[in-house]
């Protein structure tokens, strides 16, 4: 279970991006953000993981508090917490097979990683994973060769190497083409029934938040404004979510007032 | 309602007038007085230029008669070139993370960036002549001249390279929990590998050069056995050096070039 309470970020001494955010994710389900950009989406989702550090408040995941860890135990802690990433992220000029490994690094030597001498059920699981989506014929390809939708999916299978307890996804299908977007979209929601792994995301295209996920939470300049099933997603809930510009919100509009009552 | 304008003009490169023309004058000032105070003795030039004549004349044509002198000039300075690169470049990989304001915490990032500067303040020459006087003249105070002369450059360049990597692959290992040499063996060694290949291979050719020019300075390797020849008035087995010298030196730079090319 993912608990994140009155969670503040703010950049400088500036107006925060997340506004005493309160969220919490429970079992199995996939989860979709939307909101217009600089609405905190993405800082929301890196402050679980600490990419980016929160101001205040609690991010907690099965009981530890992330917030206050550091090292060791943070790194630890990352280790449950797979992300996919919008521009993929990943290292072009290794092959397929080391770019999956690479969500085990947390949990083996430097050295063995170095090397290239991975664990027998690491590379077991690698395989097992890749040809779940489609991709092991790629082990040995550099990564750099392949489409966006076979770069996703290694993306994801990276991701789920970590045997995470939560999945985070920021905008994981905004550099694809409308069709691969809709089949990372099915295998998320596939893969977290298949492993029962709770999956958070980030996501501009409100149609695939409908169709693919099991809940919507609408983010506006820092604050959650809408929390619901998809179904409840009408255009007046729409409206709240995207209307006006980021700019009006920050210069403290009419429309802030608006979306914030 | 004004009607468009149809006149436009580059704006100047300096925009403040005054200050444009105290620069122009300024230079052309400089210019003026450097001109009317070096110290040139036209009559010493005119001398020279006799004596210039005599050495080219002596070099004629170049003397190849003691050749083993000069293969085993070369081969010192291969060696010291090799040796040097090779420990240059060993020692420039950590200080090039060192120096990387993206990936090295502030005070290890100045300390990396001063041992940079340092390295690269003075000509190999100078460097030279203090290793010569403290190791005594031969190969050895060649090869620390170069490696000191290699860690400027190559750290220098490989720093640069190191911060303009994509970060989001460093991200990805952070979020997967890596800790930190294994992300800088994921993250960003492959990503500055092909410049680091390029900087030695280019170091290599360049160490090459260099080492005929400090073993004028008593650092051994061929540059000490074209300065023999001078002193010695032996102008034409100078001129074979010099020769030997270019055409050595073009051929590294051809081959280094096509190695290079082929990196991707």
């Amino acid at each position: 279970m993912l608990k994140i309470t009155d969670l503040v970020k703010r950049y400088g001494s500036g107006d925060p991006v997340l506004k005493n955010l309160d969220l919490t994710i429970e079992g199995e389900s996939v989860v979709s953000i939307i909101g217009s950009s600089g609405a905190g989406k993405s800082t929301l989702l890196r402050c679980i993981n600490r990419l980016v550090e929160p101001t205040s408040g609690t991010v907690e995941l099965n009981g530890t508090d992330l917030t206050r860890l550091r090292g060791k135990n943070l790194r630890a802690a990352r280790r449950k917490i797979g992300m996919v990433f919008q521009g993929f992220n990943l290292v072009d000029r290794l092959t397929v097979m080391e770019n999956v490994q690479s969500g085990r690094l947390g949990y083996i030597s430097t050295w063995s990683a170095i090397t290239r001498r991975y664990p027998k059920q690491d590379i077991r699981r690698a395989y097992e994973l890749m040809e779940r989506v489609g991709i092991a014929h790629y082990a040995d390809t550099r990564a750099d060769q392949l489409s966006g939708g076979e770069r996703q999916r290694v993306g994801v299978v990276r991701a789920l190497m970590q045997e995470p307890d939560i999945l985070l996804a920021d905008e994981p299908t905004a550099s694809l083409d409308p069709k691969t977007s809709e089949q990372i979209m099915g295998l998320l929601r596939d893969l977290s029934r298949e492993l029962k792994l709770p999956v958070l995301i980030n996501i501009h295209n409100v149609n695939e938040a409908k169709e693919y996920t099991d809940r919507i939470v609408g983010m506006r300049y820092g604050r959650i404004i809408f929390d619901d099933k998809p179904d409840m997603l009408d255009p007046s809930a729409m409206e709240a979510i995207y209307a006006g510009s980021p700019h009006a919100d920050r210069s403290g509009g009419p429309d802030d007032k608006a979306a914030a009552s | 309602m004004t009607a468009p304008r149809d006149t436009w003009a580059k704006p100047p490169f300096i925009a403040n007038p005054v200050l444009r023309w105290a620069v122009y004058l300024g230079v052309i000032a400089y210019f003026g007085w450097v001109g009317l105070t070096m110290p040139i003795d036209w009559n010493r030039v005119a001398e020279g230029i006799g004596r210039a004549g005599k050495i080219f004349g002596g070099a004629f044509p170049p003397s190849f008669e003691r050749s083993g002198l000069l293969i085993d000039g070369f081969l010192e300075s291969l060696k010291i070139a090799v040796l040097a690169t090779a420990l240059g470049v060993f020692l420039s990989i950590p200080i090039a993370f060192m120096s990387a304001g993206n990936v090295a915490p502030k005070p290890v990032f100045y300390l990396g960036r001063a041992i940079i500067i340092i390295a690269r303040s003075f000509h190999p020459v100078i460097v030279a002549i203090l290793f010569v006087k403290a190791v005594g003249f031969g190969p050895f105070a060649g090869v620390l001249t170069l490696t000191v002369y290699s860690i400027g450059f190559v750290a220098k360049m490989l720093a640069e390279r190191i911060e303009e990597i994509d970060f989001g692959q460093v991200e990805a290992m952070r979020a997967a929990g890596a800790p930190y040499f294994s992300t800088l063996s994921y993250a960003i060694f492959p990503q500055i590998m092909p410049r680091q290949i390029g900087l030695t291979i280019y170091q290599l050719d360049s160490n090459l050069r260099a080492s005929a020019v400090v073993g004028i300075v008593g650092a051994g390797g061929i540059g000490a056995t074209l300065a023999n020849a001078f002193g010695r008035y032996d102008y034409d087995f100078a001129l074979a050096i010099t020769i030997v010298i270019v055409g050595v030196i073009l051929f590294s730079e051809a081959v280094s070039g096509v190695i290079r090319k082929r990196i991707q």
